[in-house]
């Protein structure tokens, strides 16, 4: 599904990716993990195609594809989704017509026809009882006035109706109460199939109880610098990163 | 000759087309004087700094036009807001067209300055409010209050309400070469009354017009008058729009302004609240491109307490377009609680257009509450991308940015339809289909 191969990444002078190695298999959920500034959300913004962030070298694949000079909008088109950390407000743009638009323009980038009005009624409809939606909630401007709870469940709403190959989950348990944790988690959960990945970039253990990864990286200071299972999730949330910080050292 | 001194040598054929012995010809007199004296506003003027009016000034305007031209509904359709039904008063290269309006003296009065002026019954009405709130002395208001004979004439007695929404459209079909044309328009909402009006100048060749308008605007105690301009002409048109409104006890007016095209466009908007408890709201939004110019002059005199006055408006300049925003609040000493908000928020989609953008308060209470805030910037680069990830191209994504931007002004539009057409001339602006009617 996602190859990436030394990825090198800056943004102005500051190096900030400094060769990260990875490979995420269809039906595969990763976990990614580390300390503030180490690079985690750099990586989704790269994977996504941010044009603020230079590759200076490696190269990222997605179903054997070499992604370079691929604008986000065709990496949408492709199958990749990130869900943001701070979704950005549009005030005049409802949820439903935000995603009508963006349905349609990957519609239209396949060649296809605009979905019709009915199917993309009951898409919706479907979509939102997974994630326990208000209707009321879907006239409402895109993220304009939304609880930070809400915020995240509408990306996941997104997600789910746009259905990728690679969803990335950026900090999504952040801002969540447990509750909005659980349902956010259940929408992940019931979206995984053996056909698509999940990236889940957190810095708790916490998310990790609701959407099990099948296997946990640490990044720090740009580079992965350990693998692991589910168990690395638990170790870390008991030590912390101070003691990977010396391990690196040496 | 100069534009100038082709106006002033005017008047006197213009005086045998009008009635020299009514009282609004001595106004007249007086105005021309006025005009002879100080002549075209230059950019020495600060309130004129960044707006030429050279170039216009060059051009051989036809003060008369010479023959009157016919119009087909069918052709002309598109321009009014015939979604729904609309008292209409429609002008042809200044010439009122009977046959594309549709007026009424139906317990309310809608139809001609030239009526008002020439029938004894409107005498008092005149008398009492033709150029009472207009500037006496800027150059631009009496120089039309000279020429004035026609335009709309609206008049809404107590407590009615008028059927339906009133367009004011005025045509210009390129019969001649140049055109200059000086609509003048009164309107008055008595006590309760309420109005709609929509107002449009459009040119249908690429002929050069200009035109400098002036409406007096008269809302009193708890009237309510919402004023809505559509300015989308095309780039070899003018427009010089000097409205003056005067506001008592407990009125509301509101005025948008929706500037997307033309080649100069200067609006004096001036608001006077001569009562307490009134509400004044200001709103426009700019979207222009080419060499075009929008420039903005809004006054909002608080004469007397326990008023409110509110503007925000939004820009999106490309290309090598340029924007003026000048708002002046005046707070008078007596007029304390004074609420007063401005807002002038702005884009420049190209590195070539220029916005000049200045608040000037003038506040003599001391409990009042003002604020005001302009910025100027690019688009959010971050919201850019987050609507890329999703799959939506850079220029629709651009585009579903610069509405959202512009978007907050639309919401006060009380006429649906109108609302609606504002939004599709927005994303035609725009250049893009969004999938959906914004």
């Amino acid at each position: 599904m996602l190859k990436i191969n030394n990825l090198h990444a800056r943004v102005e002078d500051k190096e900030i990716l400094k060769g990260i190695n990875l490979t995420v298999n269809a039906g595969e959920v990763h976990a990614i993990m580390g300390p503030n500034g180490s690079g985690k959300s750099t990586l989704a913004a790269v994977i996504a195609g941010k044009e603020e962030f230079e590759v200076t070298e490696g190269e990222v694949f997605l179903e054997g594809e070499n992604l370079e000079d691929t604008s986000p909008e065709d990496r949408a088109h492709k199958g990749i989704f990130l869900s943001f950390q701070y979704p950005v407000e549009i005030p005049g743009v409802s949820v439903t017509n935000f995603m009508k638009t963006a349905i349609n323009e990957s519609r239209k980038a396949k060649g296809l026809e605009d979905m019709p009005a009915k199917d993309m009624l009951k898409l919706i409809r479907e979509k939102s009882e997974m994630l326990e939606i208000d209707r009321k909630f879907l006239s409402r401007s895109l993220n304009e006035g939304f609880s930070g709870g809400e915020k995240k469940r509408n990306e996941i709403f997104q997600m789910a109706m746009l259905e990728p190959k690679l969803a990335i989950l950026d900090e999504t348990d952040s801002g969540l109460d447990i509750d909005a944790l659980r349902i956010v988690a259940n929408g992940v959960n019931k979206l995984k199939s053996k056909d698509n990945a999940v990236i889940v970039i957190t810095h708790y253990q916490r998310l990790l109880e609701y959407i099990v990864p099948d296997f946990v990286h640490v990044l720090h200071n740009g580079k992965i610098v350990k693998s692991g299972t589910k168990d690395l999730a638990l170790e870390l949330e008991e030590k912390g990163y101070d003691w990977l910080k010396q391990e690196t050292v040496i | 000759m100069d534009l100038k001194e082709k106006l002033v040598s005017s008047f006197l054929a213009f005086e045998n087309s009008v009635d020299v012995d009514h009282p609004v010809h001595d106004i007249r007199s007086e105005a021309i004087k006025n005009f002879e004296t100080k002549g075209f506003p230059t950019k020495k003027e600060e309130a004129w700094k960044y707006t030429s009016l050279n170039t216009l000034q060059k051009i051989d305007f036809s003060i008369f036009p010479k023959k009157e031209s016919m119009l087909e509904y069918r052709d002309v359709k598109k321009y009014f807001l015939h979604e729904i039904d609309t008292f209409k008063i429609v002008f042809v290269d200044g010439v009122y067209s009977s046959f594309l309006s549709e007026t009424t003296h139906d317990g309310v009065d809608v139809c001609l300055m030239s009526s008002a002026l020439n029938k004894p019954m409107y005498k008092q009405i005149i008398d009492v409010y033709f150029n009472k709130i207009a500037s006496k002395d800027d150059s631009l208001t009496t120089l039309n209050t000279a020429f004035s004979r026609e335009g709309a004439y609206i008049y809404i007695p107590k407590n009615k309400i008028p059927k339906k929404p009133i367009e004011i459209v005025h045509f210009s079909t390129g019969n001649e070469a140049a055109l200059l044309l000086q609509p003048r328009n009164l309107i008055i909402a008595e006590e309760n009354a309420e109005m709609q009006i929509i107002e449009r100048h459009q040119s249908l060749t690429a002929n050069e017009v200009f035109t400098n308008s002036v409406t007096e605007i008269f809302a009193a105690k708890n009237a309510n008058v919402d004023y809505y301009k559509v300015q989308n002409d095309l780039t070899t048109s003018s427009l010089i729009d000097n409205t003056y409104i005067d506001q008592k006890d407990g009125s509301v007016v509101k005025v948008h302004t929706f500037s997307f095209g033309g080649k100069l466009t200067r609006n004096n908007l001036n608001f006077y609240q001569n009562g307490e408890r009134i509400d004044s709201t200001m709103k426009g939004v700019t979207i222009i491109e080419e060499k075009q110019h929008v420039d903005h002059h809004t006054l909002v005199h608080h004469i007397q307490p326990n008023c409110e006055s509110h503007q925000d408006y939004k820009g999106i300049y490309g290309e090598n377009s340029t924007g003026v925003f000048n708002g002046k609040i005046i707070v008078d000493k007596i007029a304390q609680k004074t609420n007063a908000f401005q807002q002038n928020n702005n884009i420049l989609v190209s590195d070539k257009a220029t916005i000049n953008t200045k608040p000037q308060l003038e506040i003599f209470a001391d409990d009042v509450k003002c604020s005001h805030g302009c910025t100027i910037g690019q688009l959010d680069e971050e919201a850019l991308f987050y609507l890329q990830s999703r799959g939506i191209p850079k220029k629709e994504a651009r585009a579903l940015l610069m509405y959202a931007f512009a978007n907050n002004v639309l919401e006060s539009v009380r006429i649906p339809e109108l609302k609606v057409r504002i939004n599709k001339l927005i994303a035609n602006k725009l250049g893009v289909r969004l999938g959906f009617d914004l």
